[in-house]
């Protein structure tokens, strides 16, 4: 029972960080019918953006007061965010827009992507080494336990991530059910050519949905960066699991992709409770996407609402 | 009577292939004209063309005095051109409520009157106004995608093919409606495939053939033309 707990605990956390991801492939598979694989790097970017400005604001992290712990977790998650932000509009402009507009065929935009995650992820190399694992400065008492779950021990950095995902997303889902902004980009998803009679603008509605995806993602980023540790390659595996939590949850849907991940997450690190050795983890998570497309393709909320003729 | 709408000689192409070769008409305000053919004539994409869907390659569409070819969509909705495009194109998983206030995006808010009316003119949508409109039948979509452009508080309401697939006591509803929709002083840019509904409720109506505008006339003349009877209501000659 312990174990459990404490392999579901940790599947919460990993689970909602891939939530935070998937988002991001979702909304812009909703407007564009596209899977970004460039997500991961811009997940990476977040990353590295609030290491940057972690390590600016704390050093190497001795001796920061316990009052501004607050303070520096709420400055990694924003410039996480932010940078990540940056990065995915710059990508839509510079790596996706120009193909739309001479309305290239879908392997295009496919090549396009994987060049810019090529791209992305060899400056992060660059600028902040290759084979180092760099990690963020201990700042705080992370791995304080909290209390005790039925046995299982919850730490401070798990209660900051899933709190985090969960505010981050309860506030998505808001936006999206009931802002114009949030209508415009569900508008697009379904029929972008009728949105545009709506009056809708369609580059604008695709580039501020990068702008939420990235923003997502880089917030996941750096608490991904706090659990583990950065470096340049880091997007690759959270970045495939989270696109697996996606097409897990029904690519283009919203709540699917949160409820996605934290089944992948949980699913994933239930794999020592069977005992199963758990180099085994990452292969039953994408045996899980295999079970997904073969019973079930539209995902766990994944649903087709026609047009009557 | 003042012009409303004036399409000068326009030429539309999809890739090589010439959609429109040199379409001319006027709408003037409040009048009904429908747009008449068989399918391929080019009555979809004039209308496409109107609200900004497609460019021209050719000619030039002035509307209210401005000039409005190459105007985006999204842009040329504030100026009151409401399109109903083919197939109605309701969102389909958003609810009623939802597509009727998304008809209205262009607005700060929807406008509660407007929004009334709509739902007197169709009963039906009050009853589902909270479901998704994927679920909705053909006519009750076919109405949602009206009661949406109307939202848009339409000058210009472009009405593509409003009785396809759907029933004749439900087209002769709709009808109706279009008809009271116009005697409230909205102008109606009609196409459609029906040619006896449709003549009987415009003012003036355009024949295209291949792209070309091959006669014209009002309703009546029109519904009188021998070569009209003989093209769009051949059943009507055999009684």
């Amino acid at each position: 029972m312990t174990d459990f707990m404490s392999y579901l605990v940790l599947g919460i956390t990993r689970g909602s960080m891939y939530a935070l991801i998937a988002l991001g492939y979702t909304l812009v598979y909703g407007v564009l019918q596209l899977i970004n694989f460039a997500h991961s790097e811009v997940f990476m970017s977040g990353a590295f953006g609030s290491y940057a400005i972690v390590h600016l604001l704390v050093g190497d992290g001795k001796g920061t007061p316990a009052w501004a712990v607050p303070f520096v977790l709420i400055a990694g998650i924003l410039s996480g965010a932010i940078t990540a932000a940056a990065i995915a509009w710059t990508l839509e402009r510079v790596a996706y827009r120009p193909l739309r507009k001479r309305g290239a065929p879908k392997l295009a935009f496919l090549i396009s992507a994987i060049g810019a995650s090529f791209f992305l992820s060899q400056l992060a190399g660059k600028l902040f080494g290759r084979l180092t694992s760099n990690s963020f400065p201990a700042f705080w008492d992370q791995n304080h336990i909290i209390f005790h779950l039925f046995g299982a021990p919850v730490r401070t950095l798990q209660i900051v991530i899933v709190g985090s995902a969960v505010v981050m997303m309860l506030f998505l889902d808001r936006l999206v059910s009931s802002t114009k902004l949030g209508r415009s980009i569900r508008a697009v998803s379904e029929d972008a050519p009728t949105a545009a009679l709506m009056g809708i603008d369609i580059d604008k509605t695709i580039s501020r949905t990068f702008i939420i995806g990235g923003l997502l993602g880089g917030a996941a980023g750096f608490l991904f960066g706090l659990n583990f540790s950065l470096g340049n390659t880091m997007g690759f595996l959270p970045g495939v699991k989270a696109f697996a939590a996606a097409v897990l949850g029904g690519i283009g849907n919203i709540r699917g992709a949160m409820i996605g991940g934290l089944v992948l997450g949980i699913v994933e690190n239930m794999v020592p409770v069977v005992h199963i050795d758990t180099s085994w983890t990452d292969v039953v998570a994408f045996v899980v996407l295999v079970l997904v497309l073969m019973f079930r393709p539209t995902g766990i909320l994944g649903e087709r609402l026609g047009r009557a003729a | 009577m003042t012009v409303l709408l004036s399409v000068e000689d326009i030429e539309v192409r999809y890739g090589a292939i010439k959609a429109l070769k040199g379409v001319s008409f006027e709408v003037n305000e409040g009048e009904v004209v429908a747009l008449l053919g068989a399918n391929g004539a080019g009555k979809t994409t004039t209308q496409k063309t109107v609200s900004g869907m497609m460019r021209p390659s050719l000619g030039q569409i002035v509307y209210d005095g401005y000039r409005i070819d190459g105007i985006p969509p999204h842009e040329l909705i504030t100026l009151g051109i409401c399109h109903v495009p083919e197939g109605r194109r309701v969102f389909p998983r958003m609810t009623v409520n939802e597509n009727l206030e998304m008809g209205a995006f262009r607005f700060k808010r929807p406008d509660a009157a407007v929004f009334e009316h709509v739902l007197e003119l169709f009963p039906r949508l009050r009853e589902r106004i909270k479901q998704p409109a994927g679920t909705l039948s053909g006519g009750e979509q076919q109405m949602l995608a009206i009661g949406r452009a109307l939202m848009g508080k339409p000058r210009l309401l472009l009405l593509d093919e409003p009785s396809m697939g759907l029933a004749p006591l439900i087209v002769k509803q709709i009808f109706d409606i279009v008809r009271g929709i116009n005697s409230e002083g909205v102008t109606v840019l009609l196409v459609e495939q029906n040619a006896s509904q449709a003549l009987a409720l415009a003012d003036r109506g355009y024949v295209l053939e291949t792209g070309e505008i091959v006669l014209t006339g009002t309703g009546a003349e029109l519904l009188a033309d021998d070569r009209v009877r003989a093209a769009y209501l051949g059943e009507e000659i055999a009684s």
